[in-house]
């Protein structure tokens, strides 16, 4: 302190200490990192600023972190732990107490429960992006004891998937748009190549950041020279500045992939050096796609044959380019043969790991060994005790996929039998509010939660999966509050490594990482040596580094060493050979894998369960369910079901909106701001109407992760997250034979008008 | 009058709101008042080919954070602007600044 060395991580002037730091959680957001400069006076942080020389972000913030202040600073925030009596569940009976009574609280329910019922009858429940997903397993395996943890999304839909098929396929970390991310001069790198085309598919990265990506880097390329293939229900801005717009009925990715593919190898556009040397399995790949003719593929998609067949032949004749997958691909019953797709076109384009395609990470081990040792610290016989089907379906998932867990629709059934072979006891929500935003039908997993007999929450605000459920809520330390490293993409294609600097006292708050600290220390003392979250940290990145968090906050940034056409070099795989890390060594156009999980070794189209084309529901449901609703595309503004109590964000996008064609809203009736109800045979939410082009007139288009911080907190309204949740749509339990992928973005509904919210 | 321009490249502007809520912070402004403001128009097909554009106009309460400038710093909405397509220069750099950057450009003398 006291020095103007603008280098250094901490600074003062004036009075004003000014703190660099990378901005994670909470509140909640994807490990993207950016650079920020808070200005800190008595103590207060007074604004935020983006950091001008983080390399990636450049200066530039989103909304959610130039508002963070009004996060920090919040009336309504948790700053104390509060316990309530687990009759008074959805009321407001909190109770303040001290961390020791909260502490000494949990310890005995847990020994309670250990004791009468066994670990495994203690479980923890998490959501997405927060610096917890970090921490998640561990909190159930160290702290409780217990193999179960759930994201409760069903079909486990969101990245492990695409994780999976990653690794299954390519044997490497996740694939990701070279941005140059990993070059301290970045564009100008003389090892870099801008892309000519950019296949953006199931995914709108300008505004959801997602994964650690910084989603902007696609206007930057814009702004470079390259075009952009937009495959997307929705005609997004990306779409609308795209060269060629697929506008595909959602659920029939794999159906457009097998069109893509097959173009591509029919017209012999592909790389066929590296296809030759390094894929297996082209034979079969090729004839399994090749009755998909681009008229077929128009027949299922609706995307018109031309169009299909133009933007392949750009993207594969125009190296080299480059294509970002996202949430959709995980969110469909289908999704991992439409992966399968996405992987195999880029590779037998030759876009693998070249500069300006997609980059492919090492295998790194920072966090994963620990993560891993976590695991194997239970005792076998615990292990066995994941929460799984009893009739062993779901393999993928439960034995080899990435982000293991019980799989939220798996929990759901487990809670419904009359004789579990253990009960669920004691839950931990960490990270999630998944009554607004993940659970499908949530609330049917309101009900059914409701059976466990104690559940502790950590949180920044009270939710309505707070004022629900939990008996103990734990107030969560703000970003500014703690220490972290910022890691994008989980360690599976991490550009940079983020420290994470505390600004200012967290006050009776304490991160996610310090709670998990203590009661680890409390309860599986033997497993806990640090002292303290710096002591880990190091420890952690000692396992691949030769230096300390201490360097790394000194510097806020470092740009992780890497290199192009690793797979020439052995890099890619732990015994150093030349290849892939697959079953192969290569390039699993056919996979080797998936058959020993009863999984087909190629690709194949199945249509949606709810769709006006299935076979598995009636004429007259199709009849009576006229439109296709996707759900779940990102507004900046808000993190999932965060932010809506930020009034420099809410103002600016106050209600939940249902995105209708206008043809298609004066069909029935509706204008442009009237209420309508979404409805089909699962359920029913209600939205405001938004009419736009955007949306193709069979398609309507919901927001996900909305509640009412302004409404009532108590049961029955509980903030109202089921009024306007798409999710009461989404069916229970109809998902991949993997295991992965729930239809979240693929379902059918009838749309009406209605007097308000609540009508 | 303000010795400055801000100048938007709007082919550029994805409509994220950051210079909005970057202003509303450098300015200390109450939510019922904003210094810059988007606006939209489309998505709307206009001789076979889809428009969707967002502009930001700046409002009666921008002064181009002349402070800031004067510090040798960018306006708070040029720093934060994710799209990376804000520029303030003094007006009579107007006419260079805006040659070259092709289509769809504005400049406002707030
Ligand atoms: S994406 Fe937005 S919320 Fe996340 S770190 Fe960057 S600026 Fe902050
Ligand atoms: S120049 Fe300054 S005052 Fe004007 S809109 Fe931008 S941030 Fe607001
Ligand atoms: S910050 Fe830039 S890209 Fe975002 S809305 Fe404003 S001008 Fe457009």
């Amino acid at each position: 302190m006291g020095t103007t060395d603008e280098k250094k991580w901490m600074t003062e002037e004036d009075g004003i200490i000014k703190v660099r730091s990378c901005a994670w959680s909470a509140p909640g957001d994807h490990p993207t990192g950016c650079g920020v400069i808070m200005s800190v006076k008595d103590g207060k942080i007074i604004k935020v600023e983006g950091d001008p020389e983080h390399p990636i972000s450049q200066g530039r913030l989103c909304p959610r972190c130039l508002a963070f202040d009004e996060v920090q600073y919040h009336p309504d925030r948790l700053l104390h732990p509060m316990k309530r009596d687990p009759k008074d569940r959805g009321t407001d009976k909190w109770e303040r107490i001290t961390w020791d009574e909260a502490y000494d609280l949990i310890e005995t329910e847990v020994r309670r429960v250990w004791e009468q019922h066994g670990p495994e009858c203690c479980f923890v429940i998490t959501g997405t992006g927060r610096e917890t997903t970090l921490w998640a397993n561990v909190y159930a395996t160290n702290v409780l004891g217990s193999p179960n943890r759930t994201g409760v999304i069903s079909g486990a839909s969101c990245y492990g998937p695409r994780c999976t098929m990653a690794n299954y396929h390519l044997g490497a970390g996740y694939p990701e748009l070279d941005y140059a991310a990993f070059f301290p001069d970045r564009y100008d790198d003389p090892r870099y190549e801008v892309p000519k085309y950019i296949v953006i598919w199931g995914k709108d990265p300008i505004y959801s950041n997602s994964d650690g990506l910084f989603g902007h880097a696609v206007v930057d390329l814009m702004q470079r020279g390259s075009k952009l293939i937009v495959i997307d229900p929705r005609l997004t801005w990306l779409a609308a500045h795209a060269e060629y717009h697929l506008q595909l009925r959602p659920g029939t990715d794999a159906a457009l992939g097998m069109g893509l593919a097959n173009v591509i190898i029919q017209e012999d556009l592909y790389d066929h050096e590296f296809v030759d040397e390094w894929c297996y399995g082209f034979k079969a790949f090729a004839e399994c796609v090749s009755e998909w003719t681009p008229e077929r593929v128009e027949e299922v998609t609706w995307v018109p044959a031309d169009v299909l067949r133009e933007a392949a032949r750009a993207f594969a004749t125009n190296g080299p380019s480059s294509a970002m997958w996202g949430l959709a691909f995980d969110m469909q019953e289908n999704g991992v043969q439409a992966g399968h797709l996405f992987l195999g076109i880029v590779a037998i384009c030759g876009y693998l790991d070249v500069p300006g395609g997609l980059t492919l990470a090492a295998p790194a081990s920072f966090m994963g060994k620990w993560r891993y040792d976590a695991v194997v610290s239970l005792p076998p016989e615990t292990r066995d005790k994941l929460i799984k089907p009893l009739d062993g379906r779901y393999s993928v998932y439960t034995t080899g996929g990435a982000m293991p867990g019980a799989l939220g629709d798996t929990m759901i059934d487990w809670l419904e039998m009359e004789n579990p072979p253990f009960p669920l006891k004691l839950g931990w929500i960490v990270g999630s509010n998944l009554l607004a935003c993940s659970a499908a039908q949530p609330e049917r997993w309101l009900k059914n939660l409701q059976q466990v007999e104690f559940f502790i929450a950590n949180e920044i605000f009270m939710t309505p999966t707070v004022m629900a459920l939990a008996d103990l809520v734990l107030p969560v330390s703000t970003w500014a509050e703690h220490i972290g490293i910022v890691m994008p993409h989980f360690g599976r294609n991490t550009h940079f490594l983020g420290a994470m600097n505390q600004a200012v006292d967290p006050g009776d708050t304490k991160s996610d990482f310090q709670i998990m600290l203590d009661m680890g220390k409390r309860l599986r003392p033997d497993i806990w040596p640090w002292e303290d979250e710096e002591a880990f940290l190091d420890e952690q990145l000692h396992t691949e580094y030769d230096w300390d968090f201490k360097d790394l906050q000194q510097d806020v940034v470092r740009q992780q060493p890497f290199e192009y056409y690793k797979f020439r070099t052995g890099k890619l795989r732990a015994d150093k050979d030349p290849g892939f890390d697959t079953p192969t060594g290569l390039v699993e156009l056919k996979s080797s894998i998936y058959p020993m999980f009863g999984e087909e070794a190629l690709p194949f189209f199945k249509e949606p369960y709810y769709s006006p084309y299935s076979d598995r529901i009636s004429d007259e449901v199709k009849a009576e369910y006229p439109l296709v609703l996707t759900t779940g595309g990102r507004n900046i503004l808000y993190f999932h079901s965060e932010h809506r109590n930020v009034p420099s964000l809410r103002s600016l996008h106050p209600d939940p909106l249902v995105t209708i064609h206008p043809e298609t809203a004066a069909k029935h009736g509706i204008s442009d701001g009237d209420w309508v109800a979404i409805e089909n045979p699962e359920g029913r939410c209600v939205q405001r109407a938004s009419l736009s082009y955007e949306a193709d007139p069979r398609i309507i288009h919901c927001e996900h992760g909305w509640w009412f911080p302004e409404q009532t907190s108590e049961a029955p309204n509980l903030y109202g997250p089921f009024k306007a949740n798409p999710n009461n749509l989404i069916p229970h339990e109809i998902i991949g034979s993997t295991g992965y992928g729930a239809n979240y973005k693929s379902v059918i509904a009838k749309i009406y008008k209605v007097d308000g919210l609540d009508s | 009058m303000s010795k400055y321009a801000l100048i938007i490249d709007y082919k550029y502007c994805t409509g994220c709101h950051t210079c909005e809520v970057a202003c509303r912070k450098e300015k200390g402004l109450p939510v019922e008042e904003y210094g810059i403001k988007v606006t939209k128009q489309g998505p709307v097909k206009l001789g076979g080919a889809w428009m969707y554009d967002y502009v930001p106009i700046p409002s009666s309460l921008c002064d181009m954070c002349e402070d800031r400038i004067e510090a040798g710093k960018r306006p708070a909405c040029v720093h934060h602007c994710l799209g990376a397509c804000m520029t303030a220069v003094p007006i009579e750099k107007i006419g260079e600044t805006v040659s070259g950057k092709g289509e769809k450009v504005v400049c406002f003398i707030p």
